[in-house]
């Protein structure tokens, strides 16, 4: 099994596992972050939203192979003390219900605000369209964006 | 304050086992500050010494105190309200509350379950007990310490005070010397005036590790050892597993077995599977690995029963409303003389398609399978269904059998059923090792236990003054009929007729988020509109001269409602929405429904935009006597609208040859932000009530106030969900 040098979180790591396993799995199986979370694997959901070089995409469509020395950012690794203003707000609204989706909500989020720190209501739709909450959160969630942005 | 039999012995309060601690656990969490960790380190000390007062709470010798939340937690946040009212009564700072999720244990918490919104409405008496019992105790505790009588005390936050003289003495200065006080056998409940966190906004207990991704939900279990383990179910209802590659399968990298298992249990309950009995199981060390020999599976599977499609499906809904062979559930009156002279008659008949649960955690279980014990650890809605289920499958009894729960990513009714749990239970037998079965999105969304699909015809006949005087519904469904005979219109018309006609299919089909309801409330007041209309009358007047006439002179003594609360909820939304105001270019719908012992009503406005219908603001008004925990009751409301309308307008499940064709999120639509109402305002009726559920309740009328507003805006009816065409998606 070949072998990849990962930058996570700013932390490097070392995992040996068939390249073509999506980063989500090596996250989730060998790595023991597990706030990534999986959905549905085909890039559906948005669940498994991570930073790519400071951009949202989803782990489960990406192989580790392809990842090389980008820079990844995970919801561990989003802030150290859990303060990013996106999971600030998230607690000002508390917005979540089940709450497994609210990972990868949160990762969209804190990349649409890093791109365009004032979203109207049509750029939150366009930005977050890719991720699916079940329980229905998201009134809370556009709320909690439009929070963020002014902290 | 209200004096109660607590109805508690010395032995009714057993203490929970260690099991329940995080000791035995790899970095999980199980329990969590009511405030955020670090605040509470920084308020009050990690204690020492713990100790346990009775099965629900535990208070550490420096005060911070731990309550055990006795039920499942799927989203519908009782982790939060079920301790908030256990606080309450014991008279504690909620900064000072730690919550711990019980494991499964009848002999001390009733009602371990989670379906029916009955968390709250079940556990209201027992926990409002457990908080007085446990205060009371620390009183006593305390007039002991001091020689005075209890009544000379007064207690707030956990400060006990001594009201002739300045001496005072907190929870946890006490508590070692409560633990050996008798336990009362009557208590003192407080007034609802007197509540101080009851009807309040407490956050939820888990947020700050939701937000931080702290491994809380089933599929983040882990245990030094374990392995995971995939299954493949047939392709289709109607077939059975005949054999697979094996050895190819066991020889790919990663797999470390590939069997057959089979959870068939003698007796099987109403939450044991009974449509796939016969998977194949894959064992492995990855997720990765484990998809991908699922990949390389080549099975046999034979066919063993009818394959069926929506087709089929249609023909059989339709066929069975001409049916003469219905079973009369409630007749009053003459309606078949009534129809005959109505002045105006009306027939429409609606339906529904099956739709999946989709929880966005996919099915999963942790077991460990030993000699002769059992430990299960995962997402489920009915533990002790569970545990009942594994004990007859692999003939361990009960006793040896441990449930812990996990925080759950959804529930919505699918893990009420156990198979998941038992599939778990069913190859760690065989592996001898502690295994996770993790189900992908596809296993998920082709497995069954889907909300069936119905149909119901109703008609309604109007006398010459537009009096609604005779009213029948028929209602079939695949395969059970959605019809309450006793729920509204019944008992508010003269003539009535309520009608069943069973379906037959082989689809596995189980309780949906407000089973039955939430087709038949979207069927019967998308017709009340229609009927409204007819009569000239505005659809809330209309409704509240029915519900007067339920009132003043009902008919029939079986009537599933209180009329006055629901007539309550209709002219709260209509307040609260400024219904008779009219606003140009926006439509508006409106809706009431009772189940699950909670009232809602709810406004929908909608516009267009680019032809196409936008949910704009959506008001709801509910009565579910005390509220708990207010913005969570909030939260809850607000995500029953969208979950509602949007099943409604997107979602379904079709078959053809037996199997699903929606597999994954790229053809099963579910609502997406860029459809979801821009604001939802959320509204409830003040009284001192009993407090009911939430997780259901605010559904079902959700798709009707949804379709009178469509209409309203498109001029066409809609009646047959989902009243969109399923559109590509891109994720």
């Amino acid at each position: 099994m070949p072998s990849f040098n990962l930058n996570i979180n700013n932390n490097s790591y070392s995992v040996n596992v068939d390249a073509d396993t999506p980063l989500l799995w090596v996250l989730r199986d060998h790595l023991g972050l597990l706030g990534t979370k999986y959905g549905c694997g085909i890039g559906m959901c948005g669940a498994c939203t991570i930073h790519f070089d400071g951009n949202a995409v989803r782990s489960c469509l990406l192989r580790i192979s392809a990842v090389g020395e980008s820079k990844i950012t995970t919801i561990e690794g989003l802030s150290e003390e859990g303060d990013h203003p996106v999971q600030q707000a998230w607690l000002e609204h508390d917005v979540p219900q089940c709450g497994y989706c609210q990972a990868g909500q949160i990762m969209s989020a804190a990349s649409l605000l890093k791109e365009n720190p004032n979203p109207s209501d049509e750029d939150i739709d366009l930005a977050m369209n890719g991720n699916i909450c079940r329980c229905g959160t998201y009134v809370r969630i556009k709320q909690a964006i439009k929070t963020a942005s002014k902290l | 304050m209200t004096k109660i039999k607590t109805q508690y012995n010395r032995r009714s309060f057993l203490k929970i086992s260690a099991a329940a601690g995080g000791g035995m656990l790899i970095g999980f969490s199980w329990f969590t500050g009511c405030t955020s960790d670090k605040k509470i380190k920084e308020q009050i000390a990690i204690p020492n010494e713990w100790y346990e007062i009775n099965g629900f709470i535990k208070i550490g010798d420096t005060g911070l105190v731990t309550i055990y939340s006795p039920n499942p937690e799927i989203g519908q946040n009782v982790r939060t309200s079920m301790p908030m009212i256990v606080a309450e009564e014991l008279d504690v700072d909620w900064a000072h509350v730690l919550v711990e999720q019980a494991p499964l244990n009848t002999t001390i918490y009733q009602n371990q379950y989670a379906g029916g919104s009955q968390s709250i409405r079940r556990g209201w008496d027992a926990l409002r007990m457990a908080g007085a019992t446990g205060r009371r105790m620390l009183l006593e505790a305390a007039a002991k310490e001091w020689q005075v009588a209890v009544s000379d005390l007064t207690v707030s936050k956990g400060v006990i005070k001594d009201k002739n003289s300045d001496r005072t003495i907190g929870y946890g200065e006490i508590a070692s010397k409560a633990v050996g006080i008798e336990i009362p056998e009557e208590v003192e409940l407080k007034a609802v005036k007197d509540f101080k966190i009851i009807s309040t906004s407490k956050k939820n207990v888990d947020g700050m590790k939701i937000v931080t991704g702290q491994p809380l939900f089933g599929l983040d279990f882990q245990r030094e050892g374990m392995q995971l383990a995939m299954i493949e179910h047939p392709p289709a209802f109607g077939m059975k597993l005949k054999d697979f590659n094996e050895t190819e399968i066991k020889n790919m990298p990663g797999i470390k077995d590939a069997f057959a298992i089979d959870i068939a249990v003698p007796e099987p309950g109403w939450f044991d599977e009974r449509g796939f009995l016969q998977l194949i199981a894959i064992v492995g060390e990855s997720t990765w690995q484990l998809m991908k020999a699922k990949k390389a599976l080549k099975a046999n599977w034979e066919a063993v029963g009818t394959l069926e499609s929506s087709e089929s499906h249609n023909r059989q809904l339709e066929t069975a409303l001409n049916s003469t062979k219905a079973e009369q559930r409630r007749k009053d009156g003459n309606p078949e003389k009534a129809f005959k002279y109505a002045a105006k008659v009306i027939e429409r008949t609606y339906s529904c398609p099956f739709i999946a649960h989709n929880t966005m955690e996919p099915m999963n279980f942790f077991a460990h399978v030993k000699e002769n014990e059992v430990e299960l650890i995962g997402p489920t809605q009915t533990p002790q269904a569970l545990e009942t289920s594994v004990s007859k499958l692999l003939d361990v009894p009960i006793e040896n059998i441990t449930v812990n729960m996990t925080r759950m990513g959804g529930g919505f009714g699918r893990r009420l059923y156990v198979n998941f749990g038992v599939e778990a239970a069913a190859i760690s037998k065989k592996t001898g090792t502690p295994i996770k079965l993790i189900y992908t999105r596809e296993d998920d969304m082709t497995q069954g236990t889907y909300r069936p699909s119905y149909s119901s015809i109703y008609k309604a006949g109007l006398d010459e003054n537009n009096n609604l005087i005779a009213f029948s519904v028929k209602g079939t469904g695949l395969p059970e009929s959605p019809v309450f005979p006793n729920r509204f219109p019944a008992g508010a018309v003269e003539h009535y007729l309520a009608e069943d006609v069973p379906g037959k299919t082989n689809i596995t089909t189980g309780a949906w988020r407000a089973p039955r309801s939430n087709f038949t409330a979207a069927a019967e007041q998308s017709f009340l509109d229609e009927v409204a209309e007819l009569a000239g009358k505005d659809p809330i007047d209309f409704r509240l001269e029915l519900f007067e006439r339920a009132i003043k002179n009902p008919v029939g003594e079986k009537n599933d409602y209180e009329a006055e609360r629901y007539a309550g909820v209709l002219k709260l939304v209509r307040e609260k929405s400024k219904w008779d105001q009219t606003e140009p270019g926006v439509s508006r719908g409106v809706a009431a429904y009772f189940c699950h012992n909670t009232y809602v009503a709810e406004v929908f406005d909608l516009v267009m935009e680019n032809n196409e219908p936008r949910i704009k603001k959506v008001w709801c008004a509910v009565d579910c006597g005390i509220v708990i925990n207010r913005d969570a009751a909030i939260n809850m409301m607000q995500g029953s609208v969208i979950d509602g309308a949007g099943h409604a307008m997107y979602s379904q499940l079709t078959f053809s040859d037996g199997t699903p064709n929606e597999m994954n999120f790229d053809t099963y639509q579910l609502m997406r932000h860029a459809q979801a109402p821009q604001d939802i305002e959320v509204f409830f009726v003040e009284n001192e009530i009993a407090p009911t559920g939430l997780g259901e309740p605010g559904l079902p009328p959700a798709i009707a106030a949804l379709a009178n507003a469509l209409y309203k805006a498109t001029g066409k009816r809609y009646y047959n969900q989902p009243f969109m065409v399923p559109q590509p998606v891109v994720g």
